[in-house]
């Protein structure tokens, strides 16, 4: 292993000959791929693609079969033994889940939730807790009223909002987005899109989207691997793989996208030859 | 209007018990779909959507207060019970969003489909069995007769909302009710079950009224689109000149806050705020605390529906905001 | 599917609903201190009057007796309500109310230490099986299935021969019996806010498995172990009062409800039933009372402040 010069940026996140069995099942199957601090990376797939057990096996909430995973230069695919490690890891890596409804503590207002990671991972004294609480509030658009109150009385949006804060409590350089955006309204999507993409600006912090939805993909990331049965069947920038897809597969979900002048196929398979 | 109409929904006000309190959702929900005609409705959570095809169906929960009127075919949809709202029923059919939460997981599906020809319209077994392996293979499902025998958990999502739709079907009615029934789906297989729907749909003169949250969808599958916001409908409108020319600043909110699949902006065109629902909405306009366009007069009255240019339009500037409610666009 | 004859509204499918998130949308005038209690209505009030009384009874009674209810005196035995003792006298001409006064100590002491042992053990297990899971899980929970099959009673009374008769053995004991059955239905509860998306975030995050039971999925089960807890209160009531029945638990002459009964049955079946029924009745009203009061708090969605 030689280190990177000096001229040679190392990655953020870097996943090598990753796999996943589940019993006889292959759930991923040999995924590599780098991701450079600021840029964002999605991974493209449909249920059953493999691409939400690859937003788990990074984080840690599974372990993979075979591969490595290496955050910031430290390696991450075994489960961390002592809790200095699961905190380093903690400041490497985080993620925003699906369900905005499940991923707060019910009992804990947005403020308290980001003070807790602060706690854990910094040894501020309570008045830049308290600030940096207020930045991040900032950051992601709550005000002093909506971090204050408990989660059953925030919106899905607002909910949404309190989890990146809290994630990006952590000071994580890579920030996994598992369909994050995707349990909300059309309206509050737009919203919360804008605000990762000024968290991206100002911290340049980088993003995995894990997602089924190509125009969010697009919205988001520079690049872009599309996923199959656990096996990425292609892989390039972001705007050329949506404009001229080369897989079959990738063929067929770009094509499944309604917009204007679309008609729904009863056989994509035969009209994209797949 | 091209289509004579089918069902004709006026000032539709419907209050639901949440808690201990009567709860407006739908206040005063206007629209009428023709015979064949498909009618998508749109709107984000709490827009009563799917209260309003609920209403149709008279399937809203217990204790439900309607006011207003439905009248399909002729008939006061309201005002039936018993027999006629059998009747009823299997003239309108209903596909959900989630099969699974609408299927009896212990029984196979040629229980599942057959269950009301053989109670409610009396066929005999083999007649009903037969019937309903020609819907399969209708909704494009192979060996019908072998999928009959399974159960639900043996199918595939897509598969499974595929079994929904030619249940619902069956008893021939003229108007389907598909909520949200893509949603859950993979967008490859949303694409395959929107074709049958819609295949389906033109074979049989059927009229539907489609419920979604994706503009673009209804768009696509829609002879028209109605968009309701806090309980409200806000906009009626033919589907492919809401996409372009919008009379209603929440329809055109709706249009540019959803990413583009060709393109990616810088920033998006979000809508502030939250959307509510109706009992939540402030007087005057209901959208005025988001619009873009916001006067005094529009915190202050009631808007009505008024007719613009084939549609109808809630809105008190439509005539003055008309084409400037979206940028520019480039498109082919 | 054409809508089946009768059918109920499908639950779930809708987005469009106000959900719960709806019921506490802002607007609601309920204050956000009421909210959390559960509506009780008037058997629920009633139930927590007797509570509030018997607990009153336990802490003050032995204080505000009105006789020494160890004072024997033979020539008022089983005399019936006269002035100045409102329930008359038991076969020993001991003073019954204020016996009735004393023993609810001893009585509600009891159930409530053996209800909270219980719940300790019981939660503990729940919430470290679910965390943990794999072979931790199953051997727990096979070693647990071996509890089953030992009633609570002859669990007591096999801690009463080896340890000596007393509230403490008979207590503990129980405790040993009632602790699996709320371990098994609190598990469920654990494995369901375990699988939670908050308490995976919060193990990225490099939180402790200590910090997050304790501190997280703990509390969030809280109502439910409440519930299960005042359940088993009830049943340690009972199940106490039939260990002195049997002279194993609280011994005579103290004085406590079960012994109350056990020492009735001679003058009941002589015909003078008042000792017995006093007792019993007593028992009879507290168990309704917090039975009922741990139904309503179970009633009360588990989900509700979500």
């Amino acid at each position: 292993m030689s280190s990177p010069g000096p001229d040679v940026v190392q990655p953020a996140l870097s996943v090598r000959g990753l796999r996943k069995e589940f019993g006889a099942h292959v759930a991923v199957d040999d995924l590599s791929f780098d991701l450079l601090p600021g840029r964002s990376l999605a991974i493209v797939g449909e249920s059953g693609s493999g691409k939400t057990t690859v937003a788990r096996m990074i984080v840690g909430l599974e372990r993979p079969t075979a591969g490595t995973i290496t955050a910031c230069g430290r390696d991450r695919s075994k489960p961390a033994r002592k809790g200095q490690e699961r905190k380093l890891r903690g400041r490497e890596v985080q993620i925003v889940f699906q369900d905005p409804y499940s991923s707060l503590d019910p009992r804990q207002s947005g403020a308290d939730l980001v003070d807790e990671v602060l706690r854990l991972h910094h040894s501020y004294d309570v008045a830049t807790r308290r600030r940096t609480v207020a930045e991040l509030a900032d950051l992601v658009g709550l005000d002093e009223r909506q971090m204050h109150a408990r989660p059953r009385s925030l919106s899905g949006g607002q909910r949404q909002r309190v989890a990146i804060a809290r994630a990006l409590a952590a000071e994580p350089r890579v920030l996994i987005l598992d369909e994050s955006v995707a349990a909300l309204d059309v309206s509050i999507q737009a919203q919360v899109l804008n605000v990762l993409a000024d968290i991206r600006d100002e911290r340049g912090i980088s993003y995995v989207l894990i997602s089924h939805d190509l125009a969010v993909v697009r919205q988001l990331t520079e690049d872009a691997l599309v996923m199959q049965h656990g096996k990425v069947v292609e892989r390039g920038a972001t705007g050329q793989l949506l404009d001229s897809p080369r897989h079959p597969y990738t063929q067929m979900l770009r094509a499944s996208v309604p917009g204007p002048g679309w008609k729904p196929v009863r056989s994509l398979r035969e009209a994209t030859r797949y | 209007m091209t289509h004579p109409a089918l069902l004709r929904v006026t000032d539709l006000t419907v209050r639901l018990r949440l808690g201990e309190q009567m709860r407006e959702v739908i206040s005063g929900s206007t629209l009428e779909i023709g015979a064949g005609e498909a009618m998508g409705l749109v709107g984000e959570s709490g827009s009563g959507k799917s209260m309003t095809a609920r209403a149709i169906a008279r399937l809203l929960p217990a204790g439900a207060e309607v006011s207003g009127q439905v009248d399909f075919d002729g008939t006061d949809v309201l005002a039936l019970s018993g027999a006629e709202l059998r009747a009823h029923r299997s003239k309108v059919a209903v596909v959900f969003q989630d099969p699974r939460a609408h299927i009896n997981p212990v029984r196979r599906i040629e229980d599942f489909m057959t269950e009301s020809l053989r109670t409610i319209d009396d066929v005999p077994k083999a007649e009903a069995a037969r019937r309903a392996a020609y819907g399969l293979e209708e909704v494009g499902i192979d060996d019908p007769a072998k999928r009959l025998r399974q159960y639900p958990h043996e199918l595939s999502g897509g598969m499974l909302q595929r079994v929904m739709i030619a249940g619902a079907l069956l008893s021939e009615p003229r108007l389907l009710l598909a909520d949200e029934c893509t949603t859950a789906l993979d967008v490859t297989t949303q694409s395959e079950v929107m074709a049958i729907l819609d295949d389906l749909r033109r074979e049989r003169g059927l009229s539907m009224l489609f419920i979604t949250h994706d503009l673009e969808l209804a768009g696509a599958v829609c002879d028209r689109t109605c968009v309701m916001y806090a309980g409200q409908v806000v906009e009626t409108r033919a589907a492919d000149q809401l996409h372009f020319d919008p009379l209603h600043p929440y329809s055109a909110a709706l249009v540019q806050a959803r990413p583009d699949i060709t393109s990616s902006a810088h920033r998006l065109v979000a809508i502030p705020g939250r959307p509510v629902s109706a009992f939540e909405a402030p007087g005057g306009c209901r959208f005025a605390p988001r619009c873009p366009h916001v006067t005094d007069a529009c915190r202050e009255d009631e808007q009505s529906l008024s007719e613009l240019d084939g549609g109808r339009v809630r809105c008190g500037r439509s005539g003055d905001l008309r084409g400037s409610l979206l940028p520019p666009v480039s498109h082919a | 599917m054409s809508i089946p004859v009768g059918s109920t509204l499908p639950t779930g499918a809708a987005p469009d609903e106000p959900g719960p998130g709806a019921l506490a949308a802002p607007g609601d005038t309920r204050s956000a201190r009421t909210r959390h209690l559960p509506r009780l209505g008037v058997g629920g009030w009633v139930s927590v009057g007797i509570i509030v009384f018997a607990v009153l009874l336990a802490i003050f009674g032995p204080l505000v007796r009105p006789y020494d209810p160890n004072q024997v005196s033979l020539s008022y035995a089983n005399v019936g309500p006269v002035g100045g003792h409102l329930l008359g006298f038991d076969g020993a001409g001991r003073d019954l109310l204020s016996r009735l006064m004393v023993g609810a100590r001893s009585t509600l002491l009891g159930a409530a230490l053996v209800s909270s042992v219980a719940v300790a053990i019981g939660s503990s297990l729940a919430v470290l099986t679910a965390w943990f899971g794999g072979r931790f899980d199953t051997a727990v929970s096979s070693g647990l299935d071996v509890m089953f099959a030992f009633p609570g009673i002859l669990l007591a009374v096999l801690a009463a021969a080896v340890f000596g008769p007393g509230l403490l053995a008979a207590g503990l004991a129980l405790s040993m019996a009632y602790s699996p059955y709320l371990a098994r239905v609190l598990r469920g509860a654990a494995l369901k806010e375990r699988a939670m998306a908050y308490i995976q975030a919060g193990e990225v995050q490099g939180f402790s498995s200590w910090w997050l039971c304790f501190r997280h999925l703990l509390p969030n089960i809280s109502s439910l172990i409440v519930a299960q807890g005042t359940i088993f209160f009830g049943f340690a009531v009972v199940d106490l009062a039939a260990l002195s029945f049997l002279g194993l638990g609280i011994q005579p002459p103290q004085a406590d409800w079960g012994v109350m009964v056990s020492e009735g049955k001679t003058p009941l079946l002589q015909g003078y039933p008042l000792e017995a029924i006093s007792a019993v009745v007593c028992i009879v009203l507290v168990v309704s009372a917090v039975s009922f009061l741990g139904e309503k708090l179970q009633e009360r969605p588990m989900d509700v402040q979500r």
